[in-house]
Parts: C-alpha cells; sequence; structure tokens
C-alpha cells in the first residue's frame, strides 16, 4: 500500500486537525523529545519504585494508560460517543482468567485469546449497533454494558459472581519470566505490551485510514457523499478498540490473578472516559497524561477521605469540559493563549 | 390466578408511576434542548435524601414531598445557569462529560453528608398499612404511588395539551429553530421546563424511595433506567414516556416474578431489540418520526 494517495481527498477541514493531532509542528529534538518523556519516565519509575510498593502501582496505570488509549480511537478520533467500552477490556479480562483456570497457564496464550474474542464482540455489537448515532448508540453501549455485568453477576459458575473470578494460574512468560511478589514482571511485561499497541495506534491514526476517522467525525455525510465506507471504517476501528481494550483487560487479569466485577461496570467505563478527556483526546499522550493524574489524584484524597476522590474528579471534569476542552495536554496552548490575549490588550492599552 | 396476574400488574404500574415522574423531566429536556443530561438521576437522589432526612426528623410527609422538590428545583435552576447552557453550543460528548461529572460531585456531596448507606424514608403509617381491595389486600404504599403518579401524568396531560404553555413547548420540541423565528423565548421556556422537570424528579425520589432507596449509588445505578424510558419512549415525547415508563415497570416486575435469574439482562436486552428495530424510540414527536 502507497501511503502518498490517501483514499480520501485532503480537505482544508481536515487538515488543521491532523496538524493539531501531529507533533509536526514542533522542531524535531523537541518532538523526539516530547516523544521520549514519557517512556523515559515509565523506566525511571521501574528503577525509583522497585524498592517500595508502588511498582503495582506503576502497573495498573500502564493498564490505564492502554485502555484510555483504546477509548481514544473509538472516541477521539472516530467520534464514537460510547460508555460501554468497559465492555470489551472486561471481556477481555475474564476470558483471560477463564483461559488461566481452564485452559492454560501460559499468559502469553492468554492474552492473545483475550484480544481476540474482545476483538469479536467488538465486530459483533459493533456490526449491530453501529449504524446508529448520538444517544441512541449511548444508550445501546450502555445496555451492553448493563447485560455484561449482570450476566457476570448471575453466572456465578463460571464468573464467581460478586466474590469474582478466584484460582487464576499464570504461569511465566516464555516459560522463563515469573509473575513474582515485586511486580517487576508485570511491570515490564505491560509496559512493552503498551508499547507495541502504542506503535500500531500510532500508524493507525497517521494513515489515510486515520485521516478517514478524522474526517468521519466531523462530517460523516460529507465523506459518505465522497465515496468513504463510513459504516466499515467505523466498524473497523471498532473491533481495533475493543481488541486494545481486551488486551488491557487480559493485562489487568493477569497481574493480579484476580477479575472482579467491577471491570464490567458502568463505573470503570465512566473512569476510563474522564481519564481520557482529562488528558485530552486524539493525541494518544492524552491516556498517559490522563490515567497518571487521575490514579495520582485518586490515590492521594482517598487518603484524606474515602469519597473525596470522586468530589475532585467531578470537579476537574466538569472545568475541563467547560474551560480546557483539549485536556491536560493542551494546556500549554491555553495558556500561551492568554498570555497573547493579555500582552495584546495592554499593548494596544 | 386473576388476582395473582393482577397483583403483579399492580406492582408493574406503581413502579412505573415512580420512573413516570423522575423520567418526564428527563424526556422534555433531551427533547427541547437535545442535552442528554446524565445528571438528572441525582436530583432524584437529592428528593429522596431530603425526604428521608426530614420524615426521620419527624416533619409532615407531605411538607416532606414538598421541600423533597422544592430544593432540586432550585438546584437545577442553578445547575441551569451555571453548568447546563455553555452546553447547548456543544456537542454529546460535552454533555456526557459534564453531566457525569455533575453525579460524581452530587454523589460524593450526599456520601459525605448522609453517609455510605442507604437512608429510608419513613412513609405515613397509614401507607405501611395493608389496604383491602375488593380481590386481596395490598399495600397502601403502591396504592399512594399509583394515585400520585396519575394525577402528576394527568394535569401534565392537561398542560402540555391544552395549554398555551403545552403548545408552545410542543412547538419548541418540534422545531425550536422555526418557534424562536416566531417569536418564542425558547431559552426562558427551556429554563423553566427544565426547573420543573428537576423539581418533578426530586419528588419522584422522595415518593418512590420505598422502591429505588435513597443511597450513594442511586445518580449512576438508576440513571439508565431513566434513559431508557426517554429514549424508548421517544425523546421529548410525553406519552411515549408514560407508555415506556409502564412498560418498563411491568416487565420488570414480570421478570423478578418469573425470571428471577435471567430478569436483569432481560430488561436490557429488550431494549437493545427495540433500539435496534426503531432507532427513534416508540412514539417520537412529529417532527422526528
Amino acid at each position: 500500500m502507497t501511503p502518498a494517495k490517501p483514499s480520501t481527498p485532503a480537505k482544508p477541514s481536515i487538515a488543521p486537525a491532523v496538524a493539531a493531532s501531529g507533533t509536526g509542528h514542533y522542531p524535531l529534538p523537541i518532538a523526539l523529545a516530547g516523544h521520549a518523556l514519557p517512556w523515559l519516565a515509565i523506566i525511571a519509575f521501574f528503577f525509583f519504585a522497585s524498592g517500595g510498593g508502588y511498582l503495582s502501582f506503576g502497573t495498573t496505570i500502564m493498564i490505564w494508560i492502554l485502555f484510555a488509549m483504546s477509548l481514544d480511537l473509538v472516541l477521539g478520533y472516530a467520534g464514537i460517543v460510547t460508555l460501554g467500552h468497559a465492555a470489551y477490556f472486561g471481556f477481555g479480562a475474564y476470558v483471560a482468567g477463564l483461559c488461566s483456570i481452564y485452559l492454560t497457564s501460559d499468559p502469553l496464550i492468554g492474552h492473545a485469546i483475550a484480544i481476540v474474542a474482545a476483538a469479536v464482540l467488538g465486530l459483533v455489537t459493533g456490526a449491530l449497533i453501529l449504524h446508529t448515532t448520538g444517544v441512541t448508540f449511548l444508550m445501546l453501549s450502555l445496555a451492553i454494558i448493563s447485560m455484561m455485568f449482570e450476566f457476570a453477576n448471575k453466572a456465578k459458575d463460571i464468573t464467581g459472581g460478586d466474590d469474582g473470578l478466584q484460582g487464576m494460574k499464570v504461569g511465566p512468560i516464555f516459560g522463563t519470566f515469573e509473575f513474582n511478589l515485586f511486580g517487576t514482571t508485570a511491570y515490564v511485561y505491560t509496559a512493552v505490551v503498551l508499547f507495541l499497541w502504542f506503535l500500531i495506534a500510532w500508524r493507525l491514526v497517521h494513515s489515510p485510514f486515520g485521516r478517514s476517522l478524522d474526517g468521519i467525525r466531523q462530517n460523516a455525510r460529507r465523506m459518505r457523499a465522497i465515496g468513504t465506507p463510513v459504516w466499515w471504517r467505523l466498524l473497523a476501528v471498532y473491533t481495533i478498540s475493543a481488541g486494545i481494550a481486551g488486551s488491557a483487560g487480559a493485562l489487568s487479569a493477569h497481574s493480579t490473578r484476580f477479575v472482579g466485577l467491577d471491570v464490567l461496570s458502568l463505573l470503570t467505563s465512566g473512569i476510563v472516559t474522564v481519564m481520557l478527556i482529562l488528558g485530552g483526546t486524539r493525541k494518544l499522550y492524552g491516556a498517559f497524561v490522563g490515567a497518571v493524574v487521575y490514579s495520582v489524584v485518586q490515590d492521594s484524597t482517598a487518603k484524606i477521605s474515602p469519597n473525596f476522590w470522586e468530589f475532585i474528579v467531578g470537579g476537574m471534569l466538569i472545568l475541563t469540559v467547560l474551560f480546557l476542552e483539549g485536556g491536560l495536554m493542551d494546556i500549554g496552548r491555553v495558556v500561551r493563549n492568554f498570555i497573547a490575549k493579555i500582552a495584546k490588550r495592554s499593548g494596544v492599552a | 390466578m386473576l388476582s395473582f396476574a393482577a397483583t403483579i400488574l399492580l406492582d408493574g404500574i406503581s413502579y412505573g408511576m415512580v420512573l413516570f415522574i423522575i423520567s418526564v423531566g428527563l424526556t422534555i429536556t433531551m427533547g427541547l434542548m437535545r442535552v442528554a443530561n446524565l445528571a438528572h438521576g441525582s436530583f432524584a437522589m437529592i428528593g429522596g435524601y431530603i425526604a428521608g432526612y426530614m420524615t426521620q426528623r419527624g416533619y409532615d410527609f407531605y411538607f416532606a414531598l414538598l421541600i423533597a422538590a422544592l430544593i432540586p428545583g432550585i438546584l437545577g435552576a442553578f445547575a441551569e445557569v451555571t453548568v447546563i447552557r455553555p452546553l447547548y453550543r456543544k456537542g454529546e460528548l460535552s454533555q456526557v462529560l459534564l453531566t457525569i461529572g455533575v453525579v460524581f460531585v452530587v454523589t460524593a456531596a450526599v456520601t459525605e453528608i448522609f453517609g455510605a448507606f442507604p437512608y429510608p424514608v419513613k412513609f405515613p403509617d397509614y401507607m405501611t398499612r395493608p389496604i383491602d381491595i375488593w380481590f386481596r389486600t395490598y399495600p397502601g404504599y403502591r396504592l399512594f404511588l399509583i394515585a400520585i403518579g396519575s394525577v402528576i401524568a394527568l394535569v401534565l396531560w392537561y398542560i402540555i395539551d391544552h395549554s398555551l404553555y403545552g403548545a408552545r413547548l410542543r412547538a419548541a420540541v418540534d422545531n425550536s429553530r422555526m418557534a424562536q423565528a416566531v417569536g418564542m423565548n425558547v431559552n426562558v421556556l427551556f429554563t423553566g421546563t427544565f426547573v420543573v422537570g428537576c423539581a418533578l424528579a426530586g419528588l419522584g425520589g422522595a415518593v418512590g424511595a420505598g422502591i429505588l432507596s435513597p443511597e450513594p449509588s442511586y445518580a449512576l445505578k438508576y440513571v439508565v433506567l431513566f434513559l431508557i424510558i426517554v429514549i424508548v419512549g421517544g425523546e421529548g415525547s410525553f406519552k411515549g414516556s408514560f407508555v415506556a415508563a409502564m412498560a418498563l415497570g411491568i416487565i420488570d416486575t414480570v421478570g423478578k416474578y418469573f425470571f428471577t435469574e435471567v430478569a436483569a439482562y432481560l430488561l436490557y436486552a429488550a431494549v437493545f431489540v427495540l433500539l435496534l428495530w426503531r432507532p427513534q424510540g416508540l412514539l417520537p414527536p412529529k417532527s422526528v418520526a
């Protein structure tokens, strides 16, 4: 495939969004440093935190990052407003968990099966609901996740219901790297998986396919008019995203050796959406910023009062929507514009 | 057998009445201003907590109901002016997120004030007693729900179908731009309707506390039900939401009696299939149909 000729003609309305989603407008060294920063932080955290008990906290955050990144593809790039994305995360977690109990203790095989299973679920449910839009779609996504939650709750023989899935046997990765008590294996494994998915997602959103998603988000009717198979494109990205979410679920199941019912809850869907919005959509790195900020805020405020974090997170969400539409990733630009405005005003006066 | 069927029907209808009182405000706001308001359940929750707080401290039940409607109404006015109004220009995503943010804040505040446990409303004695209706005795509380629900539905039906305000409201739901063009102040109309909707939600949360008990997870747990009623009935359709609320109440009750194991997902499956079949809902307003 030659990437030179995008399947969609470049329209002026798409160009700014594409430019804003890349880092092309920074000088190369700064852009490279920007790209290296999150990964260096992940490596640095490994060495600083492996002494204390915080490594598993880091693993959890990376799993949230991966989950939020998968949501970014659907919600940020394709503009599909869903509240049911935890369905695929939870499904992946349960599949990985059940695999390790009944099939094989090899985490890689379980992980692969979980990804495929979640992607198939995304394909089937997406094919059913993607012809709707707006609030109807939102409702259908809620119906899906509610159905799955109730099923997992009732099918105690399979899922353990309220008590969660117990008795997972997770073997060593490649037969050598045991999941140890300190969580070092889980951390490295999660980081590697996150990096691989990030490369795939980055390639995806900067391909003609990704650009066509940009176009669909902005004007689906026009995209249809110029010959883009809108429904197929949306189904494709929905399926891929479901697979990534399932991968995050499998990582969560393997690293904790436990799957709780709450992986399928509406709250999980809500939290991952909050993370993404907080960090900023359509940047992929927004998921990194959002998941870290959310987790740190939750962890530190929960020490003050068990429900204070909900207050803070809710407040952050309201303020983000009202004043910071691009999320925290956008804060530099907002501040710059603000300073420019002040400077201009004082210059005029 | 017949009396058993009638009991189930009464259970379903009384449950449906609660759902109707709470969600009727939501259907109008979603139909009128196209705001996906996930925070609607919080107003019902606040109403339930206020009623619980006041009745436990010995205030008169009906006075408590009045306050339980009044305070959510005032809060609704405040919320409309501060956070909801900027949302009209924004997309669905912003609306969903901001209203979820409101849910989080309200949930945290309620947990902080009232604690993390269910907070029961103390109903008057004559409601907790079974009352003799010709084929069996039946809880007075459920009969009260059917009565108050019917009264509210009738009043609303009269206002919406037979008053100038109702005509304006219907016009604005069908085509708000046209309504504006002929000189109606749709914004004021909307603020008023939003406040009434929140007050009704508070009232519904208070009277329905015997079925949907006030607890911190209320706002997030039941908002799916309220949204289902609105979407299934057709956004902005008053009659549609009444039909949907009754149907949901009866289906859910039948499910709980006969299919205890699958009841919960039977309901969601029904909604799922119905929305695939009719994405605009059962009885959409004219402009949408």
